[in-house]
């Protein structure tokens, strides 16, 4: 059982999150071409090692946070929101977390 | 074979006496034993039969590592197969039965496998019944899955019960800052340190006492101690959980535990659970988990008679049960000696045959004062007795050193034979390492002590004790102090730091021996006895070209029992690394695994079961459903009326009718499990517009919209209306199904991709009621019960419209004049709350023209007939063309899918497209999963398929709706196929559109 700690909630078991997917993906503009797309939506790196995802605290303050995990060992490094603003609003400096 | 109980001395209570079923016979017991200790009281050796060669098996040990009493405890729906009987308390009453044998254990027809074991060698199952001739040249695996059931039935693990399990389980959370295993001298000096410390320490122990090897010693003394350091932790605070495992480490310091509540109980109460299930959140763990003696492979090593020599120790001292009189005690290290002088003190004959050149100076002295007579250079080679132990054959050292002898234990010559009953064996010590390995640590092999252990902290969890390889009491309770006190820094505690003692502590070193071989003799070596594995067989393994130790695992099956390994898995890694001409170190060692100890499957279940299985969710109307002659169903989590039967109808005409009712009158539908989610903020319209296939730009307020939302990958996620209430303020309604899906979707996008859009979204499905109005006559019904009846005029209230308003009585409501049914129909919603009240005025009005209330069936008779897609359609493999529904994607817009659905082959005419299903035959029904295929090619996948059938009201047959390449235009006049073999067998059908009623959508626009 990995523990997350939401920044809003506090630590919590991950059955109460639902795993997003990999946090570093840019998604395109809507108006790219479907190449670009593509490569965003289907292609992925396989890490081992420390990884950006995203997690959904759906049980809980339904934050989408981005979770710095490693594939290896399940160690946490950083649970941040995805939302800026929320970041912001919690006193979390996302320019220095990121 | 003379085992008996002791007039005096145990720790069990001689006041009481406890009878118990064994087989066919009664037996008692005290109050204290164990299964195992009162079957030996009764002098009863053989317990059980081995799993591949029916071996006669008894009492090996006295712990978790039992691989020989393994018996089925209790009777009917409580049949407990696979009981290890040494770690069963007794209780009055017990009824307890050997396995894996017939007609008993004592006279078990199935060892006449024993006579063929040469044949039932490593993977003997697969190399004779897989692939080789006679048995199945050129046949595939089929006969190998004939010959397995019969195999399976012989190897015997016992029957479980085929009741289901009257118990019930409970799960717990639990939170500590120290989580100790094992409550030995190391564990409760931990304990006592990290509580002393201030900390929060939760203290487990699989037994159902605490003190761990203290209470296998003799004497007051320990007892003394034992009770001393009870009673300090009481003190201390720290929580002592009797009967409980720690089976798992998990991440993060997360551990499952199982507590044992009733299965020592005669009569528990009714509501106490059998097991609790615990997960504990440890910020720093404590494994003094303890460490288990090995045996040495040698002929007849698994005869019952023959046990680890401290197990003897503990049925003595613990039990006050004299195992045998007569003892050879095998060993290679001092651990051994006293056991022997406590077997000698308490009457026994005893020889001691240790393995090693040199005996030290102070354990010779102590033998020679008890008249333990002691041989050095000296092992056992052979036990000999059929169902128990007559004499052993002695081994004698010959060489002396390495040279000229096998690594795994030297060079050894047959020696003279001597009588005895009880055969104790120490091969040296295990430490507990399991749990750790469950971290994905990997031991390393200490040589000095000869085990594998695991010296370093490691993601806050630290061995202590015998675990981490110290052999004395003093040592053990200093390793202890030192973790508890390291596990309080780690914790921010100011404590003063004590180092841990070195590993070992015996007087002498172990000289290692796994195994005694003697040129000439045929001797027969269990290395894992649980599961019938030879030293011959590792041998064969390695000839036949294993050589990863993991391989060797599963090849032999070695070390996959239910003991997991404890017993056996050293000796086979040596046997292993002797075949390769290595040392151990460079073999490895396999992972353990959780669980340490079996878990139940009800303990793992806990509450999950029956209606609990998952959360039932019911609608505000739930009642008023049932009160109006409802019959329920599920769909999905939700239950929501099915047909609403009328004097004794079917289901078949009850939709029917409700169906007909409402296409010639009106029916009320309760849609309130449909899901609703409030889109608030400056940029709603932009993010609908963003988030939806077709336009959403220019909806005006009051107005409502079909809309389609894709994933990224282009394919349908999703559809429902939209309603627009204001400038800023939207009401989506999703899919029953999706309803979870699509909010945490909008709440993705929003939160993680546009940041920017000031959009809050806000899931409402449970604040509002909605009850469908479909029919002819549902605006009539509507404008009878809303305050204004007016407003609800063609002109002010088109297809499509949205209105706030009130209902008669002040209630607030909201309604669009949207069809699903494809009849004139409304969907009102109300604060959840007036849902009642809501319906109790729509069936009021309803009546007054003949409606009817209709159910789940009667929705799909009519959607189907629409060719209105739901879930079954939209199952994710489905584009917008494949659902008719090309239209629908804007090509004045990008949106989420807008790329990526126009992906060649997703714009394939020959996919599988959305179509309406007709029998030929029109008297002909047909299933839904039914395959459609070509006429001339009635196998395989097929065309396509249907998701969903009925019988049509309005056309008078059934159809159906589903899927098929190319669709209608591409089957014109064609015959295809509806194939269901294994239920209706084929029917031929007709494939058209799937707007089967009312293609114009007139009804519904009027």
């Amino acid at each position: 059982m990995i523990r997350i700690a939401c920044p809003f909630c506090g630590e919590r078991d991950h059955s109460e999150f639902t795993y997003g997917g990999d946090a570093s993906v840019v998604y395109p503009p809507l108006d790219a071409p479907a190449e670009d797309w593509a490569e965003a939506v289907f292609l992925r790196e396989n890490i081992r090692g420390m990884q950006a995802e995203t997690w959904h605290h759906v049980s809980g303050c339904r934050l989408w946070l981005i979770v710095e995990r490693d594939t290896m060992t399940h160690e946490i490094r950083s649970v941040r929101p995805a939302h800026p603003g929320i970041a912001r609003a919690l006193g979390i400096n996302v320019e220095e977390e990121a | 074979m003379s085992a008996r109980r002791l007039i005096q001395g145990g720790r069990i209570d001689r006041e009481k006496s406890l009878r118990f079923r064994w087989d066919d016979r009664v037996l008692s017991g005290h109050p204290g034993d164990s299964l195992a200790s009162a079957l030996l009281a009764n002098n009863q050796w053989v317990l059980g039969r081995s799993f591949k060669y029916h071996r006669p098996r008894g009492i090996m040990s006295a712990g978790v590592e039992e691989s020989g009493a393994i018996v089925t405890v209790g009777k009917g729906d409580r049949r407990v197969v696979n009981t290890k009987a040494t770690m069963q308390e007794l209780h009055d009453g017990m009824e307890a039965s050997g396995q894996n044998a017939w007609p008993s254990v004592r006279q078990d027809l199935g060892a006449i496998n024993g006579l063929f074991s040469r044949f039932f060698s490593a993977g003997f199952y697969y190399k004779t019944f897989m692939g080789i001739p006679p048995f199945e040249w050129g046949r595939g695996t089929g006969m190998w899955m004939w010959y397995e059931k019969f195999i399976r039935r012989a190897a015997g693990m016992g029957n479980a019960s085929r009741e289901p399990d009257p118990d019930h389980y409970d799960h717990v959370h639990g939170f500590c800052d120290v989580l100790v295993v094992g409550s030995g001298i190391a564990g409760m000096s931990a304990a006592l340190a990290a509580a002393e410390a201030g900390l929060e320490v939760v203290l487990v122990e699989q037994d159902w006492e605490p003190g761990g090897d203290l209470l296998g010693q003799y004497g007051a003394e320990a007892e003394r101690r034992r009770q001393g350091m009870v009673q300090d932790l009481q003190t201390a605070g720290v929580r002592l959980m009797l009967r409980t495992t720690a089976f798992g480490l998990y991440d993060n310091g997360v551990a499952g535990l199982l507590e044992r509540v009733t299965d020592h109980l005669k009569d528990p109460h009714r509501d106490l659970p059998r097991q609790r299930f615990h997960v504990l959140r440890a910020r720093q763990t404590i494994l003094a988990t303890g460490a288990i003696e090995r045996g040495i492979a040698f002929g007849n090593n698994d005869r019952p008679g023959v046990m680890t020599a401290d197990s003897a120790g503990l049925y003595l001292n613990r039990y006050g049960v004299l195992a045998g009189e007569q003892v050879v005690v095998a060993t290679n290290n001092d651990s051994a000696y006293n056991v022997a002088l406590d077997l000698a003190g308490a009457g026994a004959e005893v020889s001691v045959l240790d393995a090693r050149a040199r005996i030290p100076g102070r354990l010779s002295e102590l033998a020679a004062d008890a008249d333990v007579n002691l041989r050095n250079n000296c092992t056992v080679m052979k036990a000999n007795g059929a169902n128990g132990i007559r004499s052993v054959n002695v081994a004698i050292r010959s060489g002396g050193t390495r040279s000229g002898g096998t690594r795994s234990g030297g060079a050894w010559k047959a020696g003279s034979r001597q009588d005895c009953d009880l055969v104790l064996v120490s091969g040296g010590w295990s430490p507990v390492v399991n749990l750790m390995s469950h971290r994905g640590v990997r031991p390393t092999w200490n040589a000095d002590i000869a085990c594998f252990l695991v010296p370093e902290p490691h993601e806050g969890i630290r061995m202590a004790g015998a675990a981490a390889g110290c052999w004395t009491v003093n040592d053990c309770a200093q390793s202890g102090l030192s973790a508890g006190r390291a596990a309080a820094r780690a914790l921010g505690r100011e404590v003063t730091i004590v180092d841990a003692p070195a590993p070992g502590g015996w007087e002498s070193p172990i000289r290692p021996l796994y195994e005694v071989r003697i040129d000439g003799w045929k001797l027969k070596s269990l290395v894992d006895p649980q599961h019938d594995v030879t030293s011959d067989d590792v041998r064969l393994a390695h000839r036949e070209g294993f050589v990863s130790v993991e391989h060797l695992k599963r090849y032999t099956t070695l070390g996959m029992a239910t003991d997991g390994g404890k017993v056996g898995n050293v000796i086979g890694l040596a046997l292993m690394a002797e075949a390769l001409g290595r040392d151990i170190p460079e073999v490895g060692t396999t992972t353990f695994r959780p669980p340490y100890t079996p878990v139940s499957i009800g303990a793992l279940r806990g509450r999950s079961v029956d209606t609990h299985f998952r959360p039932l969710r019911r609608t505000p109307l739930h009642d008023w459903n049932l009160a109006h002659g409802a019959t329920m169903t599920m769909a999905g989590l939700w239950h929501r009326p099915w047909y609403f039967a009328r004097d004794g109808e079917t289901i078949s005409e009850a939709y029917v009718r409700e169906t007909e009712t409402t296409r010639r009158a009106v029916g009320l539908c309760d849609v309130t499990s449909l899901g609703k989610i409030a889109v608030q903020g400056p940029d709603a319209t932009e993010f609908l517009n963003r988030v939806y296939t077709n336009p959403f730009a220019k909806l005006p307020i009051g107005k409502a919209r079909y809309g389609i939302m894709l994933r990224d990958d282009g394919i349908v996620m999703d559809d429902g209306t939209t309603w627009r209430l204001g400038e800023t303020e939207y009401f989506m309604t999703t899919t029953t199904a999706h309803a979870a899906k699509v909010m945490a979707w909008l709440e993705e996008l929003l939160q993680t991709r546009w940041p920017d859009l000031r959009v809050h979204v806000t899931s409402v499905s449970e604040q509002w009621s909605g009850c469908a109005v479909a029919g002819p006559k549902s605006r009539e019904v509507l404008a009878a019960c809303v305050a204004d009846g007016a407003i609800l005029d063609n002109d002010r209230f088109p297809f499509m419209g949205v209105i706030e308003t009130e209902l008669k009585g002040g209630i607030p409501c909201r309604i669009a004049r949207i069809s699903f049914s494809g009849e004139l129909a409304y969907e009102a919603y109300v604060p959840s709350d007036y849902g009642p009240a809501m319906m109790d005025l729509l069936w009021a009005a309803a009546a007054e023209h003949d409606g009817c209330l209709y159910g789940l069936e009667a929705l799909g008779a009519m959607r189907i007939e629409k060719g209105h897609v739901t879930g079954a359609e939209l199952d994710g493999r489905v584009t917008l063309e494949d659902a008719g529904l090309g239209r629908m994607g804007s090509e004045n817009k990008s949106y989420i899918g807008s790329a990526l659905r126009k992906r060649p082959e997703l714009l394939r005419e020959d996919r599988p497209r959305l179509v309406g299903i007709l029998p030929r035959d029109r008297s002909q029904k047909f299933n839904a999963g039914s395959i459609l295929c070509h006429p001339d090619a009635v196998s395989g996948l097929g065309e396509g398929w249907i998701t969903g059938v009925t019988h049509s009201p309005s056309n008078g047959h059934w159809i159906g709706i589903g899927f098929i390449s190319g669709g209608h235009e591409a089957w014109d006049g064609k015959t295809a196929i509806a194939a269901d073999p294994v239920r209706r067998g084929n029917v031929e059908v007709e494939i058209v559109s799937p707007h089967m009623y009312d293609p114009d959508g007139e009804k519904m626009h009027g």
